[in-house]
């Protein structure tokens, strides 16, 4: 092929820009900058905030305590559900609202089957691993009832998991005959508490491990491409081989899967379960995990780390609130000023706001360039 | 100002990361008078207008608008339309949803009370006196997107602009509609009314407008009388090289009637899908270059959407090298080796946010399979070979493909497929909406291709396009085959008489 005019300058790289705009071109910018404030924050008021140490839990074993371990440790079910909501976020457009309610299912299948059927158990009547199948089992269902509504029938995201939503916890109910099973057994509580000799809280090992787990999964599939593809633009991915609803169909099992986790993680910290009050609201905090990390909610391109981060945030953020003896009922008031201004923060147009405010060196650089 | 000017714009720089997208540019619109701004992907039309109407804030320059004292501000399209400055997209940018005299006047009517009448009535009025032929009530998405364009015109011409801005207003007509769109534009012009008209179509600018500006690389080339300017010379300009490529092509295209024997390499029979064509035989041999043509709508795209998979096939056979082959989905189609480059680039081509480097493996990696991703140093690889390759204009293979410019859009869609290395490339209007010189860069592409023994089914527009690179063509009239051309037949004239059909005198 012939070569028409080509000027070379058209395509140099990005010229070196001031630190602070490349700060804030970043997609964790807000989370990262939000997580270093609050421990800026911490720092001032309370150093003693982040002191950690060992204590004798109720068993008598030494047990790390202090408030970065309950941040880490309480985060756990929120990090693991902000995972698949930003698959199904990244595929559909839309979030999955229903994940307390599926929780509150994952963990009544769970109860029902370690207890076998009765209300109060001392040691667990069919093996763990079972129950936590059984449970992933019935919330991959709900997951594939969602995604099948979205996918599908081409149902909102928010409507389609409204169902869900509304009968979870009532179909978690009555899978326990409406009864609440108690498990005393101390093995089912290993998972929610600490592991015999490990001072380190078991649900900081398995989000790792759920972490370290996707990681793999987008190193050694395709399913970040496709889902970003499909969240993108639908028509061009099914032209190019895609399935775009059964992709869809995945980040809603996926998604699934993470309830379960979630909702055996929740239930093994106390042995027993409250089906209306169990991961109350938790779907907000999800989906806000989602938007923290920079993840569009429209869909598209997601970076999973980002709402981790986010994730994390959040739980900081509610330790930080409850340190300061902020009554609970007042949390969410509090919660919901700094949720304004992270949010606000990393709202496009304040960014490029922002970005402006320094903007003559940045155009000086190019001149040079 | 000068005499007579309406709008002047001295010395519009603007930056973009790593990119000068226009610096030190002047243009000058007089009244009444079009004014063709031309010049290739790149060379930075668009962002003039952008900075023009305000979507863009400029880097340097001043804007002097006729009526308004010194340097006009222009921060948003609002204030643009207040300075008299209108704006028709190529894409529609109106609501669907609402009726035609709703979007002519939304964001115009002042206070909370809505005269409907009256609004119904005067929008009768202008769609009358401009001959466009929709009713105010009738839902603008109903009307097809001629008339959605017309519309969009009669808004900017109510609202009493100076300057219109018709940015390839023409790329979604058919001929009759082009006719008329000029006439509506003589009619403006007449008026007072000062016209810039974007447009890759040649003849166009030949056929209405009285000046060109032309830029190239974000820099002003010059600004011509049209008379005094001819063709070849408008060509030379935008490319900045004396071009004599189009006779080149010609000259291969000889070469490429070759292959009119040996065994088909795809072969359908009876085909037909949902998107409602008629049943359709087809066939296309090794190294052949063939191409479906017709006017807009006559079901051109149905039949390769059909071949390929992308419509619900409803009937029919195909069959691969001989071998009877079931082609259900995209991915079969695929999986044997056909490619498609969709004739809809934004909405069925690229995947906008992903950037060069994704939308160009795209379809490679989905055939390669979920558990098998290609890594992020071949995927580098293939990306820079084929920017290098396809002469890709991208900041980086890390660039969103969103931010490239539609020609640009296009040589990686079409890199995406050879990478898959197909036995089969169908290429659904590849050269619409694009510079003329990587139309040329693609019709010879084609052309090599064929050459290395791939089979190519070529669609475009314009006919003298396929008449340089395809040897056989199929006619399409009303959704159906109506006729095959190759040889001797392969005549403008002859062309032209099938698609209209009755006598071929």
């Amino acid at each position: 092929m012939s070569a028409p005019v080509k000027n070379p300058e058209t395509q140099v790289r990005r010229p070196d820009e001031p630190l602070f705009k490349r700060l804030t071109r970043q997609q964790l910018f807000i989370p990262v900058a939000a997580l270093a404030l609050l421990v800026l924050f911490n720092l001032i008021a309370d150093p003693s905030f982040f002191a950690v140490s060992i204590n004798q839990n109720s068993l008598g074993n030494p047990v790390l305590s202090g408030n970065m371990v309950s941040v880490l440790d309480n985060a756990s079910e929120l990090v693991i559900l902000s995972i698949g909501m930003t698959l199904v976020t990244a595929s559909s457009g839309g979030q999955d609202i229903s994940v307390g309610a599926t929780m509150a299912i994952a963990g009544s299948v769970i109860l029902r089957m370690v207890c076998g059927g009765q209300v109060t158990a001392d040691t667990m009547q069919t093996p763990l691993i079972l129950a936590v199948l059984a449970g992933v089992l019935a919330t991959m269902l709900c997951g594939a009832f969602n995604g099948t509504l979205v996918a599908y029938f081409k149902i909102q995201p928010m409507v389609a998991t409204l169902i869900m939503y509304t009968a979870g916890r009532s179909i978690a109910a009555w899978i326990n005959n409406n009864q609440l099973p108690i498990i005393n057994d101390l093995g089912f509580k290993y998972a929610g508490t600490f592991l015999p000799g490990v001072p380190v809280p078991t649900p900081i090992f398995i989000t790792v491990l759920v972490i370290l787990a996707f990681w793999l999964i987008l190193k050694f599939t395709t399913l970040g491409l496709y889902t970003q593809s499909v969240g993108i633009n639908a028509n061009s991915s099914r032209l190019n081989g895609l399935d775009p609803k059964l992709i869809k169909l995945l980040t809603y099992v996926i998604l699934g899967v993470c309830v379960a986790l979630a909702g055996f993680i929740r239930v093994s910290r106390s042995g027993s379960i409250n089906y209306s009050r169990m991961a109350e609201n938790i779907e907000m905090d999800a989906i806000l995990a989602v938007a923290l990390g920079g993840n569009a909610l429209s869909g598209g391109k997601f970076n999973i780390y980002g709402s981790i981060l986010g994730a994390y945030v959040i739980q900081f953020l509610t330790t930080t609130l409850y340190k300061y003896d902020v009554p609970s009922t007042a949390l969410p008031a509090y919660k919901a000023v700094v949720v304004i201004l992270l949010v606000v923060l990393s709202a496009p147009v304040v960014r490029e706001k922002l970005a402006s405010m320094k903007k003559a060196p940045a155009k000086a650089a190019k001149e040079v360039s | 100002m000068q005499e007579g000017a309406v709008l002047e714009m001295r010395g519009i720089c603007k930056y973009f990361p790593g990119v000068r997208a226009l610096q030190d540019v002047d243009f000058t619109l007089r009244e009444g008078e079009i004014h063709a701004l031309m010049g290739e992907n790149g060379a930075g039309k668009s962002t003039l207008i952008k900075v023009l109407t305000g979507v863009y804030p400029k880097d340097g320059g001043e804007v002097h608008i006729r009526g308004v004292e010194g340097a006009a501000v222009i921060r948003s399209p609002q204030d643009a339309q207040n300075a008299g400055i209108s704006t028709v997209y190529q894409e529609i940018t109106l609501c669907p949803n609402l009726t035609v005299a709703e979007n002519m006047y939304i964001g115009r009517t002042k206070g909370a009370v809505t005269n409907w009448r009256r609004m119904n009535s005067g929008a009768g009025k202008i769609l009358e006196s401009l001959g466009i032929p929709a009713s105010p009530r009738q839902q603008l998405g109903s009307c097809s997107i001629a008339v959605q364009q017309m519309v969009a015109i009669a808004r900017a011409v109510d609202m009493e602009c100076k300057v219109l801005i018709l940015d390839e207003p023409t790329s979604s007509l058919d001929e009759q509609e082009v006719v008329k769109l000029f006439g509506l534009m003589r009619d403006l012009k007449a008026k007072g009314v000062g016209i810039i008209f974007v447009t890759h179509f040649l003849e166009q600018v030949y056929e209405v407008c009285d000046r060109i500006t032309v830029l190239r690389d974000g820099q002003l080339v010059g600004e011509y009388v049209i008379e005094d300017l001819p063709r070849v010379q408008l060509v030379s300009k935008m490319l900045g090289k004396e071009l004599d490529d189009m006779a080149d092509i010609k000259g291969e295209t000889g070469g490429v009637a070759i292959s009119q024997e040996g065994a088909p390499v795809l072969e359908a029979q009876d085909l037909c899908s949902s998107a409602g064509i008629k049943p359709f035989d087809f066939s296309i041999r090794r190294g052949e270059v063939n191409g479906f043509t017709g006017l807009l709508g006559s079901g051109r795209s149905e039949c390769v959407r059909a071949i390929f998979g992308a419509d619900r096939v409803t009937g029919g056979h195909v069959k691969m090298d001989g071998q009877n082959v079931k082609i259900k989905k995209p991915l079969d189609a695929m999986k044997q080796g056909i490619g498609y480059l969709p004739e809809d680039r934004k909405g069925d081509g690229i995947v906008g946010d992903l950037s060069v480097r994704e939308n160009i493996i795209l379809a490679y990696q989905v055939m390669k399979g979920f558990f098998r991703p290609v890594s992020r140093a071949q995927a580098e690889a293939f990306a820079d070979e084929y920017i290098k390759l396809l002469e890709i204009k991208t900041a980086s293979s890390d660039t969103p493909i969103k931010s490239l410019s539609g020609g640009n859009q296009q040589k990686c869609i079409l890199a995406r497929w050879l990478l898959t290395d197909p036995t089969y490339l169908i290429l659904d209007e590849p050269t619409r909406g694009i510079d003329i010189g990587t139309k040329i860069e693609i019709q010879k592409l084609v052309l090599k291709l064929a050459s290395e023994g791939k089979s190519v089914t070529f669609i475009s527009s314009e006919i003298d396009e396929m008449l340089r690179t395809c040897s056989r063509l199929i006619v399409m009239r009303d959704r159906k085959a109506v006729g095959e051309l190759k040889g001797d037949d392969l005549t403008q004239t002859k062309i032209m008489a099938t698609i209209a059909g009755g006598d071929e005198k």
